[in-house]
């Protein structure tokens, strides 16, 4: 498995570029990596060490202390139920139990068909709209046990495609700043006193 | 109650469908407060953030106006980090900041920018939230086509890169120096402080200033409307709005933005355009009134106002906005369990206090939920946070780099001083506690021990 695609590389030389340290890029180019296999490869670690100027043993370093980086294959749909306070009093721990029940898998485990992964995670900043859970990291908000059975059953049937891309893709929409109006990056040993603020500095003439 | 009637500084087009377009934004005021900056010189911008005494919202609650003087003079270039990483639990704020409005936290972070002469910025946008992360993109690419970010801003020597980054899954990173090196691509770990104050020594060992999303959305309606209008709102040193996300056991949970420093916490839980009462006419029985990290309080502490240094008196803190609300049915011994699970996950390891003592607790209290604890297991779980936080005093002791560890022993403290025969019913005997506990918060008014029973 693989080393960045070259659409893919082509993406990550610009997230590169965007930074005045390359090793900067390391998570964007973890999660492009992430996005077009499943899951992070071993042989994208070195391709991103090349990358990045460091040591593939580097990028494993930070890519294993984030929860997101997945090292091995999980299911097309990560399903993670917040079981955090706020979702723990509302019901968050039945409705894990529940799907553990429904999905026929424990809590971090994959369904044989390799369709999902069920996950029990920490709080995802829905706190007033509990229980609530994200597939492959889209929100449902105050989620009863029938909705979760529907949505399972959605997501089975493809129904849910285009509102969820399989495991791996995050933001669709990505930034791009044109060449002619990049400010451009501000390397730590090189960018003097920034103009705007050295001529109004005190005492100089506005 | 006191439900005042104030201006929405920041949720304004929370209600606008289209509010996130860079079209609506325009049409509502939007790139007005830039305007205003530029036409004046950077430090009169600053005087006029130290003039509306914003706090904070991050968590810390330190004056914003004032961090941004602690860049040491002459040294550059300089760096704004935006922190988007939220992730406290019971908190959500931000991410409907950058969902809804993110052309206004651009337009912050530009004021920012200007103000403190940052060369480049980094918008370092939680992993999880992808939605925010798509929002951003979008309104980061169509304010460069039109001119408000990049290049000669605005016609003027103002240049600046907004660059959006994302996270990968990690509370600690929320803390603003593990944030620092996570955007340095490595693993999310503090670091000590000092030398490592990022307004002196921050991302690439440069000066870098560190605000959270909340305080720089507040940023365009002060340039526009001046410091003075801002500092009217509010009372003591908690001027201006503030949003609170109110969770849990209320009828009608919600975030809302209040009037800072004035409004308490009945008019939050109780008033009907507010949480609406406790659900099912249920009693309170205790609520956290700043997050997972607060020292939890009580019903007798509803009529206190949500001003920083008024709750800071009591023990606890306002933390990041979150007041997650239990009623009578809570089981409190679970919840407290629940709340230290998170701790012991998400403590990064580099602390021996943290790392160990963190797992400790979960280890016991699950044993008590379990049904195998023993008498003396709760002084042996506050003797363990002892350890991590000694006294348990607050504000808390630093035995540890950042304040993860300590934050995991309130809920603790909270739980034990307060429910104690909850815990008694899970152990099946009477327990005896000699540790002592400081916190005011935690040593408060304690209920009679017969009125409180454990709801299974």
């Amino acid at each position: 498995m693989a080393r960045l695609s070259p659409d893919n590389l082509t993406h990550a030389l610009e997230i590169v570029g965007r930074y005045p340290m390359a090793k900067s890029a390391m998570i964007p180019l973890l999660h492009l990596a992430q996005e077009q296999d499943g899951y992070v490869t071993d042989d994208a670690m070195e391709h991103i060490a090349e990358l990045v100027g460091t040591t593939p043993a580097q990028v494993l370093g930070t890519c294993s202390f984030y929860e997101m980086f997945k090292r091995e294959p999980v299911g097309t749909y990560l399903v993670n139920i917040c079981t955090n306070i706020s979702c723990q009093i509302m019901g968050g721990e039945e409705l894990l139990h529940h799907a553990e029940q429904k999905l026929g898998v424990k809590a971090g485990g994959t369904t044989p068909d390799g369709t999902f992964t069920l996950e029990d995670v920490e709080c995802i900043a829905a706190c007033t709209e509990a229980p609530c859970l994200q597939v492959n990291y889209r929100y449902r908000h105050k989620i009863t046990i029938d909705e979760f059975d529907a949505l399972v059953d959605d997501l089975r049937g493809g129904k849910l495609a285009a509102q969820i891309p399989p495991h791996g893709t995050l933001a669709k929409v990505r930034q791009h700043i044109p060449a002619d109006r990049a400010a451009g990056t501000a390397d730590p040993a090189g960018v003097p006193e920034p103009v705007w603020l050295a001529k109004n500095a005190e005492g100089a003439e506005r | 109650m006191a439900v005042t009637e104030v201006p929405k500084i920041i949720t304004s087009r929370f209600a606008d469908p289209e509010g996130h377009t860079l079209a609506r934004y325009e049409a509502t005021g939007g790139y007005e407060g830039l305007k205003a900056a530029l036409a004046k010189k950077p430090a009169a911008v600053i005087e006029e953030v130290k003039s509306a005494s914003l706090l904070g919202r991050g968590g810390a609650g330190f004056p914003a106006g004032v961090k941004w003087g602690f860049c040491p003079p002459g040294v550059f270039p300089r760096y704004l980090v935006v922190n988007g990483d939220e992730s406290e639990p019971g908190t959500y704020k931000d991410r409907l900041l950058m969902e809804r409005d993110p052309h206004q936290l651009i337009e912050g972070a530009l004021i920012a920018c200007y103000a403190v002469g940052c060369s480049q910025a980094f918008l370092y946008v939680r992993g999880e939230m992808a939605f925010a992360q798509e929002r951003i993109a979008q309104a980061l690419n169509d304010a460069y086509a039109a001119g408000y970010v990049g290049k000669d801003i605005l016609g003027t020597d103002f240049s600046v890169d907004i660059v959006l980054h994302w996270g990968a899954g990690a509370y600690i990173v929320g803390e603003e120096t593990a944030l620092i090196e996570s955007l340095e691509g490595n693993r999310g770990m503090p670091r000590l402080k000092p030398p490592f104050f990022p307004a002196a020594k921050g991302l690439y060992l440069q000066p870098t200033i560190v605000n959270n999303v909340e305080t720089l959305a507040n940023l365009p309606w002060i340039a526009r409307n001046g410091g003075a209008a801002f500092a009217a709102l509010g009372a003591e040193n908690s001027k201006g709005t503030r949003m609170f996300a109110v969770s849990g056991h209320v009828r009608n949970p919600g975030v809302f933005e209040v009037e800072f420093g004035v409004t308490t916490f009945r008019d939050l839980l109780y008033a009907p355009v507010y949480g609406g009462g406790i659900r099912n006419g249920n009693e309170l029985k205790a609520f956290i009134p700043g997050g997972a990290s607060a020292p939890w309080l009580y019903p007798e502490h509803l009529d206190v106002p949500l001003e920083a240094a008024t709750v800071g008196k009591l023990g606890t803190m306002l933390g990041s906005g979150a007041i997650v609300v239990f009623d009578e049915t809570t089981d409190m011994v679970k919840a407290c369990l629940r709340l230290v699970r998170f701790f012991a996950r998400e403590s990064c390891g580099k602390c021996t206090p943290c790392r160990e003592g963190t797992s400790w607790l979960e280890k016991i209290l699950e044993r008590i939920v379990d049904g195998h604890g023993r008498p003396e297991d709760l002084d042996l779980l506050l003797d363990v946070c002892d350890n991590i936080s000694v006294g348990m005093n607050w504000p808390p002791k630093q035995t540890t780099i950042c304040p993860l560890g300590q934050s995991a022993t309130t809920p603790v403290a909270s739980a034990i001083m307060r429910f104690q025969n909850e815990f008694e019913a899970y152990i099946g005997a009477p327990s005896e506690i000699t540790v002592e506990v400081k916190g005011p918060a935690f040593v408060g008014p304690v209920v009679a021990r017969e009125q409180v029973t454990a709801d299974a």
